[in-house]
């Protein structure tokens, strides 16, 4: 079975650089996404491309730190460490040795709500490499050795993370604003968790995990459709048809004002910011995504960045992103300045999210702003594993196959009155959850009885 | 050791961190194993006003990577001025005569491409990447800003302040950063190597508009410049692009050899520590002071590459079987060789001990590691084994156009031949386990060396809990 979709979408750019004036005709994305089904029924994204002796693959599995046991917290991390420590026959050594001397590259990731992987092998060892992966999925040996080692690797990286700002701001202000929530944990777990974690369990999450029903699939480079109905088949065919994670339960999140004050010691505070927000199948998502552009996201021009670093010198970089998960959505922002100026940064940016809410953005923001999203866009295709990388994530959000061709004319649809009402919609500065890790001055946490 | 100029925050870049990760304060080196022996059809010339122009295709995909390269950095700067290369760096986007301060990364944004910029020690470098019929609009506009920047304090001062928050964030938040930055101001005794490229706050906040220009002035010019263009656009077309915007530019200056004092023979073996209560994981790492690639005996780099690949580059190497598979005496170990500067490499290895075990323990188990090396080689097993994934390395270069931009316009940047890149492979290959025996030899002496201890210490009073409450 296969489905096309034909990806010349057109640029359709009117230029407002003092430079130059003239209209592209420029595709987004010269290239053709196959969907290919294995005879065995497992289905994959494809881009053929046979310039370079290379094939990327990305897939994930629905379920991830968030469907964790209580009492095991960090389990999928630890699994997504443990996956290339011994399967089969081959205990650790043996086939950390076989991946190095096929020089392929495979990493395992547990997000919140999804568990990913990826893979790339040079063409010559298409097969082998493949074969590595099956055994990694469907044999993992979890041995008491190597489960003793990475154990003790998580539980370093842990201690570590306790002690950078940037992380104890992150996961402090998680935990602020989603409470005893799944998501208000450390995919990572904690030292309690990997304690209690056995080899066994490791094993029943791969059976309940590893599910065809819910893994995604996206592969690119030079392999042709035949070659990857048989790999597909190989590699994942004799997986369980039927996933078996427990759903994750909505998320509540807490409303600002907030304020919290981590002490560290530091020259500099670390500054996290943000409220809920929306999910990424909200009918707004792809307007707010504008917004946000224009507010923190886009780098130098965004709104944040004028006011913060390029006017004031306050910081050396501020941003803000929607990070939508499956349960809730929320939308966070970052900054870091001297101790002294952390009230100043906290006022300009108040101040900055009270006008977009207020005001929205220009037309001529929003011009602009959609001059560069488009523009951009085939900046996130130009090479295997970053094709990869895209395809899956249009599964994931089950954005279909012709998203890549649709996408830049969703842009261009959006109007200022869109931009006005959602800017309005998602953007509460009074209602801000700000996290400080340092030992800013005069600036307070909110409340005492924590 | 890059600085990086202008935006650097990667979004949740700790939340998803992965395990291996966990090495301390080494990340850039040891994350990109190099590639130089790259299968890809390069133009190389050189203009009247001495303006070097590298073209790389890439026509998977319809956008290209511009990027200039200047032939200076941090070792390049003039006494008392540590971080003016840096600096200058980013005052580079503060306008010209025709293009308004902050304008050109707006331009670029306004275009659909994405546009920054690095420091070295040996190199400045400025980059856009965009749809490939804008490659004429960011030519006219690094051509413009080559020669003819304007700065005012009203611009300068701002941006002084965001490099002083840059330098909080990267060194002065993070204790195994500055104790880098110690290791290394004691590994060059008097070579500029010795620092940091973003520069001592003592100086940095001294810095002025008239530093930037003098600094400006002496080597942002057409014979110090090399300009390399990657992806989908011919030679021809990227010819005539050039002869509109890069030709006519007037030679400027004349930055003159880059003299730099050289290290004398080391003779005397360096121990830096520090103790921080920040410090969660002590951390022992050793610094070697080596050749580069372009100051080696021949195959002597290579030999040093390979060596550091059988000793410590991941999973299957010696110092990670033997340190924290085997005898569990560290957490994380490795080692790694960088050669990529003009004037020095360095070879290092690091470790952190396992539950138990001290500093003192992985240490000494690291020196057993080196001195089996040094006594009885390596194998032609290993050797193999090494030279198969050092050069598989090369083909996934291929795999990225920024990647493929930067190994060449790095390499014409520190001094080195397209030639040398493009051999790179067959040098590789000729490496034999004498090469590496007497590479080990020359370089793994104790006197050669720096060692740098990161030790945890007691809070002086308890951090306090944090305290949250809703209003």
């Amino acid at each position: 079975m296969k489905a096309t979709a034909n990806l010349m979408a057109r640029l359709r750019v009117c230029i407002l650089a003092v430079f130059v004036c003239a209209v592209s005709a420029l595709p987004a994305a010269a290239f053709e996404i196959k969907q290919v089904t294995s005879p065995g029924g497992v289905t994959a994204w494809l881009v053929e491309d046979h310039t370079i002796p290379l094939i990327a693959m990305n897939f994930s599995f629905a379920g991830g730190a968030a469907a964790d046991p209580t009492d095991r917290r960090g389990l999928a991390h630890l699994l997504s460490g443990m996956l290339d420590e011994g399967a089969g026959n081959l205990d650790s050594a043996a086939y950390q040795a076989r991946l190095n001397e096929l020089a392929m590259r495979m990493s395992f990731g547990a997000g919140h709500d999804e568990f990913t992987g990826s893979l790339q092998t040079l063409s010559r060892n298409r097969d082998a490499a493949f074969g590595m992966l099956k055994l990694a999925l469907s044999a993992p040996r979890f041995d008491a050795r190597p489960l003793e080692r990475i154990r003790g690797q998580v539980l370093t990286s842990l201690r570590e993370d306790r002690e950078d700002p940037e992380t104890i701001a992150g996961a402090e202000w998680m935990r602020t604003i989603f409470r005893n929530h799944p998501y208000s944990k450390r995919a990572k777990g904690s030292a309690e968790g990997l304690a209690a974690i056995s080899g066994d369990d490791l094993q029943d999450l791969t059976r309940r995990l590893f599910g065809r029903d819910t893994l995604i699939v996206a592969v690119v480079g030079d392999i042709d459709e035949q070659t990857l109905e048989r790999l597909l088949d190989d590699t994942f065919g004799a997986l369980p048809a039927k996933s078996q994670m427990p759903v994750v339960p909505k998320a509540a999140v807490s409303k600002g004002p907030i304020v919290t004050v981590v002490d560290r010691d530091i020259p500099q505070s670390v500054i996290r910011f943000g409220h809920a927000s929306i999910k990424r199948n909200d009918d707004d998502f792809l307007i707010a995504y504008v917004v946000n552009h224009i507010l923190g996201s886009g780098g130098f021009g965004s709104r944040l960045m004028e006011e913060v670093r390029e006017k004031r010198g306050l910081s050396y970089g501020v941003y803000t992103t929607l990070y939508p998960l499956e349960q809730a959505g929320v939308f966070f922002g970052g900054a870091a300045t001297v101790n002294a100026r952390v009230s100043e940064t906290m006022d300009v940016v108040r101040a900055e999210l009270k006008r977009m809410a207020e005001d929205g953005p220009t037309a001529a923001e929003l011009d602009q702003a959609k001059t560069y999203l488009t523009g951009s866009y085939a900046l996130r295709f130009d090479s295997n594993r970053k094709i990869a990388g895209q395809l899956l994530g249009i599964q994931r959000e089950n954005l279909g196959i012709d998203y890549v061709e649709k996408r830049n004319d969703m842009i261009n649809a959006v109007t200022l009155e869109d931009v006005r009402r959602v800017a309005k919609r998602i953007i509460d500065a009074d209602g801000l959850i700000f996290t400080i890790v340092g030992r800013p001055k005069a600036v307070q946490s909110s409340g005492n009885q924590g | 050791m890059l600085a990086e100029g202008q935006l650097g925050v990667a979004v949740f870049n700790r939340l998803n961190a992965i395990i291996m990760s966990a090495v301390v304060g080494l990340a850039l080196v040891l994350a990109t194993p190099d590639a130089r022996a790259l299968d890809v059809d390069v133009t190389h010339y050189t203009l009247d006003n001495g303006l070097q122009v590298v073209v790389i295709p890439d026509r998977r995909a319809p956008v290209v990577t511009h990027m200039v390269w200047y032939k200076v950095g941090a070792a390049d700067e003039p006494r008392g001025k540590a971080g003016i290369a840096h600096f200058l760096e980013h005052l580079m986007f503060k306008g010209t005569d025709k293009v308004a301060p902050g304008e050109l990364s707006k331009i670029v944004k306004r275009n659909g491409g994405q546009d920054n910029a690095f420091t070295s020690t040996d190199y400045t470098a400025y980059y856009q990447r965009i749809a490939r019929d804008r490659l004429d609009l960011v030519m006219g506009l690094e051509a413009d800003r080559m020669a003819n920047l304007t700065l005012t304090d009203n611009d300068v001062i701002p941006e002084r302040a965001v490099v002083q928050e840059e330098r909080r964030s990267r060194t002065d938040n993070d204790p195994a950063n500055l104790l880098s930055e110690q290791t290394v101001a004691s590994l060059y005794v008097a070579h500029p190597y010795r620092k940091p490229v973003i520069g001592w706050m003592s100086e940095v906040q001294k810095l002025t508009r008239d530093d930037a220009m003098a600094f400006y002035r002496q080597h942002y010019t057409a014979s110090n410049a090399i300009v390399v263009v990657a992806g989908d656009v011919t030679p021809a077309e990227v010819r005539t692009l050039v002869d509109k915007h890069y030709a006519p530019l007037a030679n400027t200056a004349e930055p003159g050899e880059r003299l730099r004092t050289p290290e004398p023979d080391p003779i005397a073996a360096r121990r830096v520590q520090m103790a921080d209560p920040r410090v969660a994981t002590p951390t022992v790492q050793r610094y070697y002071l080596t050749p580069s690639y372009r100051t080696a005996a021949p195959r002597e780099a290579e030999a040093l590459d390979l060596l550091a690949h059988v000793v410590g580059d991941g999973t299957t190497s010696r110092i990670y079987r033997k340190l924290v598979v085997e005898d569990k005496i560290a957490t994380f170990a490795g080692a790694w060789y960088d050669g990529n500067s003009r004037d020095y490499g360095t070879f290092g290895f690091y470790g952190a001990p396992a539950a138990g075990k001290t500093l003192e323990d992985v240490e000494a188990a690291l020196e057993a590691v080196l001195r089996d090396v040094l006594a009885n080689g390596i194998t032609e097993d290993e050797l193999a084994r090494a030279k198969n994934a050092m050069l598989a390395e090369s083909i996934y270069a291929l795999d990225s156009q920024f990647r493929l931009a930067t190994v060449f316009g790095s390499a014409l940047a520190i001094g080195a031949t397209i030639e040398d890149v493009q051999t790179w492979d067959d040098e590789l290959a000729a490496t034999t386990r004498d090469d590496i025996k007497a590479a080990a030899a020359k370089v793994l002496k104790i006197e050669r060396s720096v060692t740098g201890l990161l030790k945890p210490a007691p809070r002086a009073t308890a951090a306090a809990q944090p305290a949250t409450t809703q209003n």
